[in-house]
Formats: C-alpha cells, structure tokens, sequence
C-alpha cells in the first residue's frame, strides 16, 4: 500500500527532467541490484523503474524476467542478448541498435531468481494496467482476475483514475472491490467491500462472496475458539469416519477387514477353532473374529456403543477459515441477498426458457391444430413434413451461400414444398378415408415411415446442419443468470405471428369462414356453394405448409436429421389434445401448459430431462382423465361427437 | 370348448392343425434332431415369429374385434420380456458369482454375493445396488407370476382411467402411444434399475442349462411358442365367439348403441384390453430368451405401430389374418432388412432393399389401407368361398 502511494506520488510530482533519463543510466544508478539482485534489495530499484516511467521499462522488465538480460563485464554496461550461431546479438537497451557476432565470454547472464522475478511481474503489471494499448490493459486486468493478489491493489487503483475505457474502468472497480472484500487491510475496508458486493448476482460476485466462506470441517468435545459457522449432523458412518481421520479415534472394523483377518488366520481349514465352511454369515464371522481377538492376533472391534458413546461426546462443527466474526457475518449476509437474488433470476430464466420451450412446441403443433383439431383429421406423417421443411433449409443453403438470403428464399419455399406434399397426400390418401380415422392413422402412418426411409436415403442417415444467420446467434444477456438465445426468441416471435395469421385466416378471411363451415356440417355447407373437397385440401396444405415452416425454425436450433419429426409427432400431438381439439387457443394453452411442465420438472431433477419427460406424459395421461375435452373445450353444437 | 364351438369355428382346427404339422416339420429338421435342414439360428427366427403371432392376434382382439386401436401392446410385450429377463439376469450372474467366489478360502455371505451381483449387473450403469423392482429376481416363480402380473395391471389402471373418461378413437390411440413412450423413456434412464441403454443381456442362456446346445434350448423355446401360439389362438377363438364376442364386435361398430342397450361397454373393453395385455407380456417373455438381449429401443413408439401394420396388411378381424400379417410382414422384414436380398440394378440406379424395404413396406401399407380393407386374409377367404 505504501509502496502504491510512493509510486502515485513519484509518478505525480517528479518533473520531467527525470523522464528525460535514459534507461541505461537510470539501471547504472542502481547496478549492483540489477546484475545481484535479491528479493531484499530489489525494492528501490523496481520503484526507480516505475517511478521513472521510461517507455522502454515495461520491455525491460519482461527481459529481465525472462534472463534475456546480460551485463557486459568491461564496462558493466547491459544489454538484451540473444544467442545466434556466432555468438550473441546484443540490443542496446535503449536505442535498440543491435550488434551482432560478440563473444559470449564477455558477457555475464543476469539471472533472477523466483522471489526477485515475482517482484518483476508485480513492478510489470503496473505498467501493464496503465498501457496506452487497450489490449494489453484488458490481459492485465483478466489475469488479474483470474488469480485476485492482494499485492496487486495499490496498482490496481492507481491505474483506474487514468482508465479511459469506461467499460475497463468499471472491471477496474469491481476487482478492487473483490480484492478489497477478501484481502483489505482493515476489517472495517473488508466490511464495506463486502456489502458493496451484496448487490451484484455475476459468478465472480458469488465466487468472491463464498471465498471468504470457506469453512473447515472440525470434530471437537467443546465449542473450539475460532469463528464458528455452525455444527453439523452428519450420518452416522460419515460422522465416526471423520472422528477417525481428525480425533484419532480407532477406525472401524468393516466386515471387509473381518475377512482379511480371518483369512489371515486360517491354519488347515480353520481359523483357531471354528471352521471355515461355516464362516459363510455375519454373525459365523464375528464370533470367529472375536476369538482371533482374544488370542491377541487382530485389532478390537469398536462396538456400536463405542460409536455413539463418541458421537455423544464428539460435536462436529463448520469453522470459518476467516477469523474475524464481523466480515463473515457481513459476508454471510451478503451471500443471502446475493442467493435470493439469484433465485429470483433463475425463476425469471426458468420461465424464459418454459416459454421458449412452448412456442417450439406451439409451432410443431400448430399444424396438426388445424388438420387434426380443425378437419378431425389424424396425421401420422405431420411430423415427416417438419421434417421435409427442415431438409428445404439444408437444401437451399446448399444453393444460397448466404444465410440470411437463404433463410429468407427457404421459409416460403419449405411452405410450398410441403403445402404441395400435404395437398397431394390429401387428394391422395386421406380424402378416401373421412370417415375411418383409425385408418387414417394407419395409411398416414405408412406415408411417415416411407418418407423417413426416403430422407434417409437421400440425406443419409447423419444429422445435416441448418445454420442460422450470424445476427441469430449468441444470447440476449440480462444477467449471469438470465439469458435467452436470439434463435428462441425468434422461434418465439415465428409463434407468435402464426398464432395471429391463424386467427387471422380463420376468422377474418373467406378461406377461414369456409373452412369452419365444413368442419361444422360438410352438408350444410355444400349446399350454401361451398365446395368442401376444395376447401378440405386447402386446409390440409395450409396445416401441412405451417409444419414445413416449424421445420426451418425448428432446424435452426436443433439438427436436421431424418427422425426429427418423431421426436415431436407424440408431445404434438399432446399438446393439440391437452390444450382441446378444434381450437387454435387451445393449442397455444396446450403448448404453454406442457412447456411449463417439462421446464419445471427439469428443474426439481436438473440431471435427468428423460425423467422429466416421462413424469410429463403421465401427467398429461391423467390430465386427459379429468378433462378429456381439453384445456379449451369447444360447447354446443361445435363440440360435435 | 365342445364339439360345437370347434364346428362353429372351423378355421381354428385348421390353423391348430397347421401349427402341429409346421413344429413337428422344423422339430424333425432341426440341428436338435441331428437333420440340420434348419438352422438353429432359423429356428430361433421361427420361434421368434411365432411369439409375433401371438401378440399379433392379441392385437386383432383389441383392434380388429373391439376397436380399440391400442398403440400400446409393444410395450406390455416388453415388460414381458424385461421381467423373464430380470430372472434369466439375475440367475446366470449369481451362478457366475457362486463360481468366482468359490475360490476364497472363506465362504462368501449372501450380503457378499449379492453385492458382487450387483457389480455385474449394475457396473454399466455405475451402480451396484439391487434397486427396488429387482426384489423378486431370485425367484423364477416370482418373476414368471410378474410377466402376468405387471402388464394386467398396468392395463387395468390404464385402461379403467380411459375408458371410464370416455376415450375413444384416435384420442385413445395417442394415449396408449403416449403411454409407451413415457415407458421407453423410463427405461432409457440409467436410474430406473434395468440398465437403461444397455438393457438385459445374455437372456440365451437358461440358468441350469449351461451345458445344454443351444440347438436344443432353441427347440424348446420353439415348441413353447409354439403351445403358446396354438392356446391363445384358442382362447382368443373363444372369447370372440358367442354372446360376448358378439358384444365386443357389437362395441366395436357401435359403442354408444351397445351402452343403451344396457351393456357396461367399459368393463367389456377393460376386459378385452386386459387380457390381450397380458397375452402380449406372455409373448414377450418367450421372444426375448430368443433374442438374446431386450433393451428400451424395443419398446419404443414405432413397435407398437408396426404390430397395427401386421394385423392391417393380415386382416383385422379375422385371428388367422393377424397371424398370416404377422409371418408375411416380420419373416419379409428380416429377409430385405438382413443384406441377403438381391440388389435391384435399373441401370442408372441400383436399388439396395435395405435402404428401400421401409418406403416399400410404408407405401404398401397405404396401398392396402385404402385397396384392401380385409387385408391378405380377405384374398383368402374369396378364394374359399368360390370353391
């Protein structure tokens, strides 16, 4: 701390004359340091060098760490020397005239040792944070930050009031405010740093909050007289084992080392008088083992008395590794508002990422709302055209280098292709089946498996990437905590506009009134003009066109292979169901009910999404026990049945 | 089961007398009976099929008789096999246990043993611990009464808490896929106890047998498919038959019609549902020691659909036609999916079945979908009736 002042103070008061110094003299004035130095001594010649602040210092110091540093033994002159095939190229240390060809017997390699070259960095770092090149002040400062060194505060802040990136200054701060937090002088500077980090949430803000909270763990017969954390109930094994390792009570005998010793011990198929045939139980053991003891050839057991009896006399207690009770209160308490916050954060990402979740479930779904809710049409093959949509975007951006354009020209292309496909599959297939849905189901089902095995033998059987336009990629950042991907949110607003131009389409639009007629009474609405074959294969292109759209964002974030399809077909068609048929509302309640789910059971059991997906279908199993209609149940007459 | 209802129900002798002759054929050609004629790997196959056939029929009952599209039977078949494969597992492992542990100068204590089995079964998935559904390994009894046990009552539960909700149709179908998908993801867990990934391996060999060829455990395993086969056939014959297959056909073509008339259409379906599920597990307790290995791939969504394509291309409603579907569709799978078929060569495009069999058999299924209603089964019985 000193020494930083000291060196603020020079650097601030000393006139130019002595900038003016060269380097030479400055390290002549101070040789006997240089050519020996010693951690001891070093001091006022590395101040000297700060404080002289010569451009041509920072180098030297990084030579004189490195031993590139050499004195000439003639005129005791240095030099940076470098060994070359005829002998050493020496730099002048200051007009960096370089001289080659001198023999390396005339020159005597400066060599410092650890302490003296650890001094050498510090000196360095000081230089290194107040560098007119930005680049090498922000390495500084991520070095700094990767290993916080107290020495290094006093540099720290005098590098900060002549910061002139705004964004490295605040860094700045905040690692003087680590550094302060865990290494200050005074409790009272240590306290104050402490609550300061109390309104953060980043990683560092947490890992700073728990260094300063590192406990030992310590058995003990009375309150030891340090800052204690707390005492702990341990399980019982858990308990007696760290008795063992720190109060040098006797280990345990486990049943393994029972049979170490009994085997030991056997002499012509017995062990002292029992044989060993019968030594086949616990119990057979222990008396065997007992007797061993008592002829002195094995440790005692320690009863189960003896355990508890310790456990009773023993306590185990947390100790802070920081002595001082009022930093780790302070520190303690900061932790907590920190934690709350982070809960609070995570409960925000939590949903984030429920909500990201349902709109992709939304848009895999919507599709099917319509064939399937709207026309009571059963798709097997819906999710084949997600599929074929995705395999559009691989396809054009074989074509189209660019991506964005790619994207642009793939979106409407994957519409058409699979609005085609699902037209021709109507005329061809389903219209012969209006009045067999299983059987829909099942020639459905056929087209999914023949298009699977198509895409297989035509795009191979290895997941083919849609990648996504430079200014989709990375994440919103809100916080550590918080952040979504710019692809989820674009999936997001993708679902958003297919839900209005849905809604848009078949409530304000001709084709949608039509289409709502014929779903309700084919008959009926026949005989107002409507032609319901035409309007039933335009909806069915429509429903098939919005799956090929899903594809392409759907690709986008996930790989493109021949199964992706299946991987959705089954939680599509749950969420059409849980959400209730026929209603375009009830998909999106249907999806944001299931993506809640599933992000929600996630993160009770984080390591485990298979779990989460299975405990989801069974909810949603007896879910449909207790709403069969569905979440948005259609009444009346629409209702149907 | 009288004189009449084997006249009523000619086509039952004829596919029971049918089934005699062809185990007695394979029996006699068999490596097992010194012939050779057939391998022992096709009499595996043949076995294999044979189960098929009767989760097949299994199959038509709760389809082609009772409507109810369940894509769910795959999976009763897999637990089937998973709890004969808990025994085949566990009883092999703890024969190789017993031997290693023989050479410790001390006998080893059931704890020991069964710790060790643990380590063998579990080390794969980086546990050792028995968990909970594997208390009933040890015994064969126990886990054969586990085969009938599980699947009833899972389809009971199951089937109760749909039918009495009034799920029909395709939403039912969906439910009973979503049912099995949420088993096959269990089961891909490493913690559900049953090796996720890996499943149970090793079922070929029978504990106690070790020393018997395989040519002979796989003629044994034959001739139980086989009875297997010919008593469900049986069975199935007489549920459909008389006044109760009648109210179950009568269910099928119209639910709402057969409730008014005062049937309580849901104890019929829980029924039906039930008991072609446990048929299903029996079937899968006797395919899985046949292949040799059982893991959740097996029970995945697409098996149950697969078992729908076999009865559809047989011909629902007819129990003959679901075997036939079931021989023609599995034993033509494993024949263009196994590399022995001949490539096609067109010239500009070789077409290789392995690659193309899938789009074949999907089309075909559409084609028969919407052609043939009746499936292979419907050819046939046009045939018999001009003759």
């Amino acid at each position: 701390m000193l020494r930083a002042l000291l060196t603020v103070l020079t650097l601030l008061c000393l006139p130019a004359a002595v900038l003016a110094q060269d380097l030479q003299s400055l390290l002549q004035e101070h040789q006997a340091q240089i050519a020996k130095p010693s951690r001891k001594k070093i001091g006022p010649a590395l101040e000297a060098l700060v404080a002289s602040g010569l451009p041509q210092a920072p180098e030297f110091l990084e030579k004189w760490q490195g031993k590139e540093l050499y004195r000439r033994t003639k005129d005791g002159l240095f030099f940076y020397a470098a060994e070359t095939d005829a002998g050493m190229d020496l730099t002048d240390i200051d007009s960096a005239v370089i001289t080659s060809g001198v023999d390396a017997a005339t020159l005597k390699q400066i060599k410092p040792n650890g302490g003296v070259r650890k001094a050498i960095s510090e000196a360095l770092v000081q230089f290194q944070l107040s560098s007119p090149d930005l680049q090498r002040r922000q390495d500084a400062v991520d070095a700094l930050a990767r290993n916080l060194d107290p020495a290094q505060l006093g540099a720290l802040e005098t590098s900060i009031s002549s910061e002139t990136d705004t964004a490295l200054k605040a860094r700045k701060q905040q690692l003087v405010t680590y550094i302060a937090a865990r290494f200050g002088d005074t409790p009272g500077q240590r306290i104050a740093a402490i609550n300061s980090l109390a309104s953060g949430i980043s990683v560092e803000t947490r890992a700073a909050l728990s260094q300063i909270l590192t406990t030992t763990t310590l058995a003990a017969q009375s309150a030891p007289d340090a800052n204690i954390a707390g005492t702990v109930e341990l399980p019982r094994a858990e308990a007696y084992a760290l008795l063992v390792d720190t109060a040098g009570l006797p280990a345990p005998i486990t049943s393994d080392d029972i049979r170490k010793s009994l085997e030991e011990n056997v002499e012509g198929g017995k062990v002292g008088t029992v044989s060993t045939v019968s030594l086949n139980t616990d119990t057979a053991r222990l008396v065997a083992y007992d007797l061993l003891v008592d002829a002195g050839k094995a440790p005692a057991r320690v009863t189960e008395d003896a355990i508890t009896t310790a456990l009773n006399d023993w306590q185990i207690y947390h100790i802070y590794d920081e002595p001082n009770a009022d930093i780790t209160t302070a520190a303690k308490a900061a932790q907590d508002t920190v934690n709350t916050r982070v809960n609070v954060s995570q409960s925000a990402d939590l949903a984030l990422d429920a909500i990201s979740l349902a709109s992709i479930y939304f848009l895999a779904a919507i599709g099917l709302a319509i064939t399937f809710g709207v026309m009571g049409v059963i798709n097997m093959a819906h999710g084949e055209f997600i599929m074929m949509g995705a395999y559009t975007g691989y396809v054009v951006q074989q074509i189209i280098p660019n991506y964005t354009v790619s994207l642009i020209v793939a979106l409407p292309l994957a519409f058409i292709v699979t609005f085609a496909a699902g037209v021709a599959m109507e005329r061809l297939v389903i219209r012969w089946l209006y009045n067999r849905p299983l059987e829909t189901l099942l020639a459905t089902f056929g087209v999914s498996i023949a298009l699977q095995q198509l895409a297989k033998n035509i795009f191979g059987t290895q997941a083919r990437p849609l990648t996504s336009p430079a200014w989709l990629d990375g994440a919103l950042v809100f916080n550590d905590v918080i952040q979504i991907s710019y692809i989820r949110i674009a999936i997001f607003v993708l679902a958003v506009m297919f839900l209005t131009l849905l809604l848009f389409i078949l409530k304000r639009t001709r084709l949608g009134l039509e289409t709502r007629a014929v779903t309700q009474n084919p008959r009926m609405a026949a005989s107002m003009g409507i032609n319901p074959e035409r309007i039933k294969m335009l909806t069915f292109g429509l429903g098939s066109g919005i799956a090929g759209i899903a594809g392409v964002a759907i690709g986008l974030y996930a790989k493109v292979t021949s199964e992706m399809g299946s991987d959705y077909i089954v939680q599509s068609f749950m969420t059409v169901v849980v959400g209730g048929v026929g209603n375009i509302w009830g998909t999106l309640a249907g999806a944001s009910m299931i993506g809640t789910l599933q992000k929600g059971i996630e993160w009770l059991n984080p390591s485990n999404t298979l779990a989460a997906q299975t405990y989801m279908i069974l909810f949603i199993i007896l879910f449909i026990q207790f709403r069969p209609k569905g979440i948005v149940a259609l009444k009346g007459r629409a209702a149907g049945d | 089961m009288s004189q009449t209802f084997i006249t009523r129900h000619p086509s039952t002798l004829w596919v029971l007398a049918f089934l005699g002759l062809f185990t007695l054929l394979v029996s006699v050609f068999s490596e097992a009976a010194g012939v050779g004629l057939v391998s022992t790997s096709f009499v595996k196959t043949l076995g294999k099929t044979l189960c098929l056939c009767l989760i097949a029929i299994a199959m038509d009952v709760v389809w082609g008789y009772c409507g109810i599209l369940s894509l769910g039977h795959f999976a009763f078949f897999g637990i089937g096999g998973y709890a004969i494969g808990m025994w085949l597992m566990y009883a092999r492992t703890e024969a190789i246990v017993a031997q290693s542990l023989s050479a410790n100068i001390i006998p080893p204590t059931d704890v020991e043993i069964s710790t060790a089995i643990g380590n063998q079964i579990f080390g794969v998935v980086g546990s050792s611990d028995f968990p909970l559904i594997w208390s009933f390994a040890h015994s064969l009894t126990l886990q054969l009464l586990m085969v009938l046990l599980i699947p009833g009552l899972l389809a009971l539960v199951f089937g109760w808490l749909a039918f009495r909700s009034r799920v029909t149709g395709v939403y039912l179908s969906i439910l009973t896929q979503a049912m099995t998908l949420a088993l096959a993801l269990y089961l891909f867990q490493n913690d559900s106890g049953l090796r996720g990934n890996n499943g149970l391996s090793g079922l070929q060999n029978i504990p106690g047998y070790e020393e018997t060829p395989q040519a002979f455990i796989s003629i044994a395993f034959f001739w139980a498919s086989s009875a297997a086969l010919a008593l469900g056939y049986v069975l199935f014959a007489w549920v459909t038959a008389g006044k109760m297959g009648s109210v179950i056909r009568a269910i099928r073509d119209d639910e709402q019609r057969v409730r008014f008339l005062g049937y309580h259409v849901e104890s019929y379906k829980l029924f039906v549902f039930t008991l072609t599920a446990v048929v299903s597990g029996i079937a899968g307790a006797l395919y899985y020691p046949q292949a040799g290995i059982i893991n959740p791939a097996e029970v995945a969504p697409i098996a149950s659909i697969y078992l729908a394509v076999w009865v559809a291309i047989g011909g629902r409603g007819k129990l003959y036609g679901a075997v036939i579907g079931a021989v023609f569709v599995s034993l033509l799978s494993s024949y263009f999916t196994g590399g022995s078929a001949p490539d096609i060569n067109l010239g500009f495009y070789i077409v290789k079945w392995t690659d193309w069999w899938l789009v074949l058999l999907g089309l075909s299924f559409v084609a028969v979908t919407l052609l043939f209603p009746g499936g292979i089964a419907s050819l046939f019985d046009k045939l018999t009736r001009k003759s």
